[in-house]
C-alpha cells in the first residue's frame, strides 16, 4: 500500500546548526514506524502516531525538504534526493499518521510477547476501589454509588462513584439532569486527616436563573459530609468572563445566594482552544534557528505560555491550602469538568498526598482523576482523524506543573523527570490500551482489557530508570502539604521537553545521570560489602583449621592489583565459588557459620 | 581616629532588624569603622549581624512619628531594614552610615585595618606571580620570554611588571609598540595552547587616527606569533562601526594592507554603563516579587542581561574556535583593552584549558587575566545594582564573566573543581571585602601602596582546607577535553543563586544538594571499604599459598 523499497541518499538536517550540519542515510517505513538509518548506522526511529504534522518544502538544488513534526516535541527535517520519492513519502505519511479507526491505533497490534494471565495481571495492577479504600472511603459520610453503574446517568464517568451517604438517588439523578454532560458532583480526593474532600463536576445549567433543588441538596450533602462543615468553596477553574458568557447559553455558575454555605471562587484559567494556540506559539520560537535572548524571552511572553502554568499550578495551591488550613471541602468544576477540572483536582491531592509522589501513586492518580474521569485523551492527543479543534495540551500542562513542583521540591518525589516524559511519550503513542478512547465506556466498548496491553506494568518493569535518586521518603512524610512558591521567576522554560530531542541545546554532562548511577552502584556496593564481608569470615574461620588445599594456587584477585574497584559481576562470583569449597570443610568443624554462609551458597550453587 | 568624627550616634538599643527568611529580631545596633553590627544579645549569638560599610550600596530613610526606618541595599543585592526608634539617633546612624561607605580614601578602607583571626600558610601573594606562570610556560615552548621593560609602570601604567611576550622582540620595540597602543597596552601573551602550539594575546586598540598611522614593530610583534604561511585572527570586541568611529579620537583598527597575514573579525560586546544599566534593570525585576508572569518575562528582557551573557560567550567561543579548531593565532582587542578584552580571553582559557577549571587554576586565571591584566575593580566595583550616585566608571564586567562561568559551569558540572559558591564569594570579594586583593585598579596602584604588605590577600584564606571545602565540587572529574558551551537562548539561564539568592528560600534546593554530597561520599566510603577486603582477601590466599608451597 505504501512505499515498497527504502529512499536512499536521504539527509537528516539539524534544525539548530546554522551550517546546515547533517547525516546521510537510508529511510525506511514501517507499518508502526519511520525508520531512518544513517552512515553510521544510528537508527532514528519515530511512530506513526506521533506525528503531528507533515510539510513539504519547496524543492532546493539538493533536493525535496521533508519536515516532520511530532507530538513528543521532535521535529525532524529531511531532505529527499527525488521528488516523486519525496512525494510518495509525504502522502504515506500523511495517510499513516491519521489513522481513522480506533482498530487501527498501535496498540491493537503491539505484542511484546507477554502471555496472557500476566497481561490481564497488567490490567489489575492499578485498583481504583483499592485507592478509594486507602483515603477512606466508604466510611461513615461517604458511599459508594450504583447510580451510574451502568452509565445511565453520565457516559463520560466511570461505573463506580463515591458521593455523600446523605445525597439520595433522586437527588444525585436530579443533580446530574442540572450539571453540563450529566456530571454531577461526586468524591475525587477524601483527606484523612482533615475529613475534608475534593469534589468535580461540570457547571450548573443555571442560565440567568435556573435553580435545582436537588443539585442544591446535592452541594449541601457533600458541605455536611465534612463534620467541620461552617462552608464549602466551589472553585469555578473559567475566567469569570467565560463563566458569565456561558450564562446565555443555559449553563453557567453557581449562584451564591442559593446554595447554603458555599464560598464561590473563580480562578480563571483559560480554555482548550487558549492553550493550544498557546503552545504552538511557544513552539513556534523556541524552533526558530539563530534566536536571539529577547526573541526567545518576548516570544515566552507572548505565548502565555508559563502564565497558563502558573495558573493552573496557583489554583491548585487554592485547593491544597482550603483543605489542609482551612479543613474545608472543595467542589471544583470548569465547563464540562475533564480538562482544567482534572488538572486542578489531580495537582491539588498531588500537594495533599505524599502517595501521589510516588511512581506507583502518581499513576494511580492519572488513573484516576485523568483516565477514569474521562479527559478525553483520544480527542485532546489527536489520536484519530478528527476535529483538530478538540486537539489541546492540558495533560502536557498537568505534567509540567508536576515538573516544576519536582523543581522546586527535588527530594519530595520518587519518580523523576524521564517518567514524566515517558508518560508523555505515550499519551500520543497509542502502544498501550491506557490511554485511548474518551472515557471509560468507550474503553469496555473497544475491548481494551482484552485486546490490549496497560503501560503502567511495563514503566513498573524499568522504574529503575524513573527513581529519583534524591528522594527522601520522611521528607516526604513530615512535609505534609507541599507549598510551591509560585512567584513568576520560578516558571522555567521546560527544556527537556520541548527540546528533549535537540541534544546540543542540555547540559552536555548530566548530573541527575550520574547520582542515579552512583546511587545504583552504592546498593551492589552493599550487597557486595556483605558477602566479601561473609567470605572474610569464613577464610578466617577457615585458617584457624589451618586447612591446606593444594590446588588453590591461583591468584583471587581478577584485577591483579586489588586496588581498584571493577563492578565484579564475574569477579565475585568465581571467588565465591572458590571459598565455597572451604566453606563446606570448615562447615564440619563450625556449624555456625552455616547460617552467615548459606545465602552465598543459595546464591552461587547454579555455578557448580 | 577620623572615624570617630563621622560616628555621632554610636549605638542605639531596641532596634529591630529585618531580613530576608529571619524572623526580625531586636537588638542593640553598634557602629564602628568599618562595621554596622546589630546584637540580639542572644546566648548563642546566631542573631548577631556584622555588615561592612563598603558592602552598603544605598540607603533609604523613611519616619513614621518618631520612629525611623532604615533601608540598607548591599552590593551583594541584599537588602536588609532597621526600624530605629527616635528620630535624631536614626538619623545621625543614617547619615553616619551614608559617609562610612562612600569613604573617598581607600587607605581607610577595612582590608587596611583587617587582622585576620586565621594562621596563614601561604601568603596568596605570591602565588601566582608571572615568574611561576612562565615557569608552566616555559617546560612547553621556548618562543617567549618574561620582559621585564614594565618594571617601574613606566610603559605601561595599567600592566605588570613582568609581562610575556615573543622571544623576537626586544625591550625597544615593545617601548615603541606601545606608543602605537592605547594606553600603552602593548599585544601580551595570554594563553598559549598546548594542543597545537596556537597562542591568543590580548592589547588595546591600535592608536590608527584618521590618517592611518602606522608601526612596523607592532606588526612585527604579532606577525611574531604566526607560524609561515598561517593566518591568524583579530577579534575585535567593537562593532566595525564602533571601531572606525573610534579613529577620529584617535584609536582604530589593524587595516588588513598593513596586518594582511591577519583577517579581523568584529564581534560586538557591550559596554561601560549600559551593562550597569543593565544590572540594575535585572535587578530590580527580580527583586519585585509581584510581577506577573508576562511582565516578569519583559522586564527580565528589557534588562538585556543574558543578551550580554550569549555576546561574551559567543565571542569567547568564536576565539576558543579559531585556536582549537582552525589552529590559528588570535589577538583581541577592544578599545582598552581593559574590560571586555579581558571578558573574551579569560572565558576563552576556561573553553579551551582544563587547569582554569581547577580551584588554583581558576584563582591564577582571575590574577593574570583580571588583577595583573589591569582591570580597573576599583572603578568598576564601587557601586552595585542600587545606587543612585552613579559615576561614569561603574560596570559589572567581572560580574559577568562570573555569570558566564557559572553558565558553562551549570552546563559541564562535573568539569570543574569548584562549585557555584566560589563564583559567589569571588562575586561578593569584589565588591567587599576585608582583603586587599581586588583594591585598586592595577599593579602599579597596589605596589605604590605597599598593598602586599599592608593587607591580607584572599587567596591565603581562601586556600586552607578547611575553607577550600566548601568550594569544592564534589562530581569534578578532571576533563582534559575543550568544552563547548551552548550558547542557545534555551540554554541560557538565570543566575539563581546570586539573583534570587534574597528572594526566595533555597532550603529544598539546599538539602537537595546536601543529599547529593551524601551520596558521593557514601558511595566513596563504600568503594573503599569494598577495595580493603578485597585486598585482604587477597592476602589470605597468598598466605593459604605459602603455607601450601612451604
Amino acid at each position: 500500500m505504501h512505499l515498497s523499497t527504502p529512499v536512499e541518499q536521504v539527509k537528516l538536517i539539524d534544525r539548530f546548526s546554522t551550517s546546515n550540519k547533517s547525516l546521510t542515510g537510508t529511510l525506511y517505513l514501517t507499518a508502526t514506524h519511520l525508520l531512518f538509518i544513517d552512515s553510521s548506522q544510528k537508527e532514528t526511529w519515530i511512530l506513526h502516531h506521533h506525528i503531528a504534522a507533515v510539510e513539504k518544502l519547496a524543492l532546493t538544488t539538493s533536493g525535496c525538504p521533508l519536515v516532520i513534526q511530532c507530538k513528543n516535541f521532535r521535529i525532524v527535517h529531511f531532505i529527499v534526493p527525488r521528488e516523486r520519492d519525496c512525494h510518495d513519502i509525504y502522502n504515506s505519511l500523511l495517510q499513516l499518521s491519521k489513522p481513522a479507526s480506533y482498530d487501527e491505533l498501535y496498540a491493537f497490534s503491539y505484542n511484546p510477547k507477554q502471555n496472557e494471565s500476566k497481561r490481564l495481571q497488567g490490567w489489575q495492577l492499578i485498583d481504583l476501589a483499592e485507592e478509594y479504600k486507602r483515603m477512606g472511603v466508604p466510611n461513615s459520610n461517604w458511599q459508594l454509588s450504583d447510580a451510574n453503574r451502568d452509565y445511565e446517568i453520565c457516559e463520560s464517568y466511570p461505573r463506580e462513584l463515591y458521593v455523600p451517604r446523605t445525597a439520595s438517588k433522586p437527588v444525585i439523578v436530579g443533580s446530574s439532569k442540572f450539571r453540563s454532560k450529566g456530571r454531577f458532583p461526586v468524591l475525587s480526593y477524601y483527606h484523612r486527616d482533615k475529613e475534608a474532600a475534593i469534589c468535580r463536576c461540570s457547571q450548573p445549567l443555571s442560565g440567568f436563573s435556573a435553580r435545582c433543588l436537588e443539585d442544591e441538596n446535592m452541594l449541601h450533602a457533600i458541605s455536611i459530609a465534612n463534620p467541620a462543615h461552617h462552608y464549602m468553596y466551589v472553585m469555578d477553574t473559567r475566567p469569570k468572563l467565560n463563566a458569565m458568557a456561558n450564562r446565555a447559553a443555559g449553563k453557567g455558575y453557581e449562584n451564591e445566594d442559593n446554595y447554603a454555605n458555599i464560598r464561590f471562587q473563580f480562578v480563571g484559567i483559560e480554555n482548550i482552544h487558549v492553550m493550544r494556540s498557546s503552545l504552538q506559539k511557544l513552539l513556534e520560537v523556541s524552533g526558530t534557528k539563530a534566536l536571539s535572548v529577547n526573541s526567545f524571552l518576548s516570544g515566552l511572553e507572548n505565548s502565555g505560555w508559563l502564565r497558563h502554568i502558573k495558573a493552573v499550578l496557583d489554583a491548585a495551591i487554592f485547593l491544597a491550602k482550603a483543605i489542609a488550613v482551612e479543613n474545608a471541602t472543595v467542589l471544583v468544576h470548569c465547563s464540562d469538568g475533564w480538562d482544567r477540572t482534572s488538572q486542578v483536582c489531580s495537582l491539588g491531592s498531588l500537594l495533599l498526598d505524599s502517595y501521589y509522589r510516588t511512581i506507583k501513586g502518581f499513576m494511580v492518580l492519572i488513573e484516576k482523576d485523568w483516565i477514569s474521569f474521562g479527559h478525553k485523551f483520544s480527542d485532546r492527543c489527536g489520536q484519530l482523524d478528527g476535529d483538530s479543534k478538540e486537539i489541546s495540551p492540558v495533560f502536557t500542562q498537568f505534567l509540567e506543573g508536576v515538573w516544576h513542583l519536582t523543581e522546586q521540591f527535588p527530594q519530595a518525589f520518587e519518580y523523576n523527570e524521564a517518567f514524566l516524559l515517558q508518560i508523555h511519550e505515550h499519551i500520543h503513542s497509542c502502544q498501550f490500551g491506557n490511554f485511548l478512547g474518551n472515557c471509560q465506556k468507550e474503553r469496555e466498548e473497544l475491548k481494551l482489557k482484552e485486546k490490549t496491553y496497560s503501560l503502567w506494568p511495563f514503566l513498573l518493569d524499568e522504574q529503575k530508570k524513573y527513581l529519583n535518586p534524591l528522594y527522601n521518603q520522611d521528607f516526604s512524610q513530615k512535609l505534609v502539604l507541599l507549598e510551591p512558591n509560585t512567584v513568576s521567576f520560578n516558571f522555567k522554560f521546560w527544556r527537556n521537553m520541548y527540546h528533549q530531542f535537540d541534544r546540543t541545546m542540555h547540559p552536555r554532562q548530566s548530573v541527575f545521570n550520574l547520582i542515579m548511577t552512583m546511587s545504583e552502584q552504592n546498593k551492589q556496593l552493599e550487597k557486595d560489602f556483605k558477602e566479601l564481608e561473609a567470605v572474610r569470615r569464613m577464610s578466617l574461620e577457615r585458617s584457624l583449621f589451618k586447612i591446606q588445599i593444594g590446588f588453590l594456587r591461583t591468584r583471587i584477585d581478577p584485577t591483579g592489583d586489588g586496588s581498584t574497584y571493577h563492578r565484579p559481576q564475574h569477579a565475585h562470583s568465581v571467588t565465591t565459588t572458590r571459598w565455597l569449597f572451604f566453606f563446606f570443610l570448615s562447615f564440619f568443624a563450625q556449624p555456625c557459620t552455616f547460617v552467615s554462609g548459606m545465602s552465598i551458597v543459595a546464591k552461587y550453587c547454579h555455578l557448580f | 581616629m577620623e572615624f570617630a568624627e563621622l560616628i555621632k550616634t554610636p549605638r542605639a538599643d531596641n532596634v529591630v532588624l529585618h531580613r530576608p527568611f529571619y524572623p526580625a529580631v531586636e537588638g542593640t545596633l553598634c557602629l564602628t569603622g568599618h562595621h554596622l553590627i546589630l546584637s540580639s544579645r542572644r546566648q548563642d549569638n546566631a542573631e548577631e549581624l556584622w555588615l561592612l560599610h563598603s558592602n552598603i550600596d544605598a540607603i533609604e530613610k523613611r519616619f513614621v512619628g518618631s520612629l525611623g526606618t532604615i533601608i540598607i541595599k548591599c552590593k551583594d543585592l541584599r537588602i536588609i531594614q532597621l526600624d530605629i526608634p527616635g528620630m535624631e539617633e536614626c538619623l545621625n546612624i543614617a547619615s553616619s552610615i551614608e559617609a562610612l561607605s562612600t569613604l573617598d580614601s581607600v587607605t581607610l578602607m577595612y582590608p587596611f585595618f583587617y587582622r585576620p583571626m586565621f594562621e596563614v600558610v601561604e601568603d596568596g601573594w605570591h602565588s601566582f606571580l608571572p615568574e611561576r606562570e612562565f615557569e608552566l610556560l616555559s617546560s612547553v615552548t621556548n618562543e617567549w620570554r618574561l620582559s621585564y621593560v614594565n618594571k617601574e609602570f613606566s610603559v605601561c601604567p595599567s600592566y605588570p611588571p613582568a609581562v610575556t611576550v615573543p622571544k623576537s622582540i626586544d625591550d625597544e620595540a615593545l617601548r615603541r609598540v606601545a606608543t602605537f597602543r592605547h594606553g600603552g597596552r602593548f599585544p601580551v601573551l595570554s594563553y598559549y595552547h598546548k594542543k597545537n602550539g596556537m597562542v591568543m594575546m590580548r592589547s588595546s586598540q591600535p592608536l590608527t587616527g584618521t590618517n592611518g598611522r602606522r608601526c612596523k614593530e607592532d606588526s612585527a610583534l604579532i606577525n611574531a606569533t604566526l607560524r609561515a604561511g598561517k593566518r591568524g585572527y583579530i577579534i575585535d570586541t567593537r562593532s566595525l562601526n564602533v571601531a572606525q568611529q573610534a579613529r577620529a579620537k584617535g584609536g582604530g583598527f589593524e587595516q588588513e594592507v598593513q596586518y594582511p597575514q591577519w583577517r579581523r573579525i568584529h564581534k560586538s560586546v557591550e559596554r561601560y554603563n549600559i551593562l550597569q544599566e543593565s544590572l540594575i534593570k535585572l535587578v530590580e525585576a527580580c527583586n519585585d516579587q509581584s510581577h506577573n508572569m508576562d511582565r516578569w518575562l519583559s522586564k527580565l528582557e528589557a534588562s538585556n542581561w543574558l543578551t550580554h551573557i550569549k555576546e561574551i560567550l559567543t565571542a569567547a567561543c568564536l576565539a576558543a574556535q579559531c585556536i582549537d579548531r582552525e589552529g590559528a593565532s588570535v589577538l583581541v582587542h577592544g578599545t582598552e583593552g581593559t574590560d571586555s578584552t579581558l571578558q573574551i580571553t579569560s572565558l576563552a582559557q576556561i573553553i579551551l584549558d582544563p587547569r582554569c577549571r581547577t580551584i588554583r587554576g581558576f584563582e591564577a586565571l582571575v590574577e593574570r587575566e583580571w588583577l595583573q591584566a589591569g582591570h580597573p575593580f576599583q572603578q568598576r566595583c564601587a557601586q552595585s545594582a542600587y545606587s543612585n550616585s552613579r559615576q561614569k566608571c561603574e560596570s559589572p564586567v567581572f560580574f559577568l564573566f562570573l555569570d558566564c562561568v557559572w553558565q558553562i559551569l551549570r552546563q559541564f558540572p562535573c568539569s570543574f573543581e569548584f562549585n557555584e559558591h566560589f563564583l559567589i564569594m569571588l562575586f561578593e570579594h569584589a565588591y567587599a571585602s576585608q582583603f586587599g586583593t581586588f583594591l585598586f585598579n592595577n599593579e602599579s596602584e597596589r605596589s605604590k601602596l605597599k598593598l602586599p604588605q599592608k593587607t591580607m590577600s584572599l587567596w591565603s584564606w581562601v586556600n586552607r582546607p578547611q575553607e577550600l571545602s566548601k568550594f569544592k565540587n564534589p562530581l569534578f572529574e578532571a576533563n582534559s577535553l575543550v568544552i563547548w558551551p551552548s550558547v542557545a537562548p534555551q540554554s541560557l539561564q538565570l543566575w539563581e543563586g546570586v539573583f534570587l539568592r534574597w528572594n526566595r528560600s533555597s532550603k529544598f534546593l539546599d538539602e537537595a544538594y546536601e543529599e547529593m554530597n551524601n551520596i558521593i561520599e557514601y558511595n566513596k566510603e563504600l568503594q573503599a571499604k569494598v577495595n580493603a577486603l578485597r585486598r585482604q582477601l587477597a592476602e589470605l590466599e597468598t598466605d593459604d599459598g605459602m603455607q601450601e608451597s612451604s
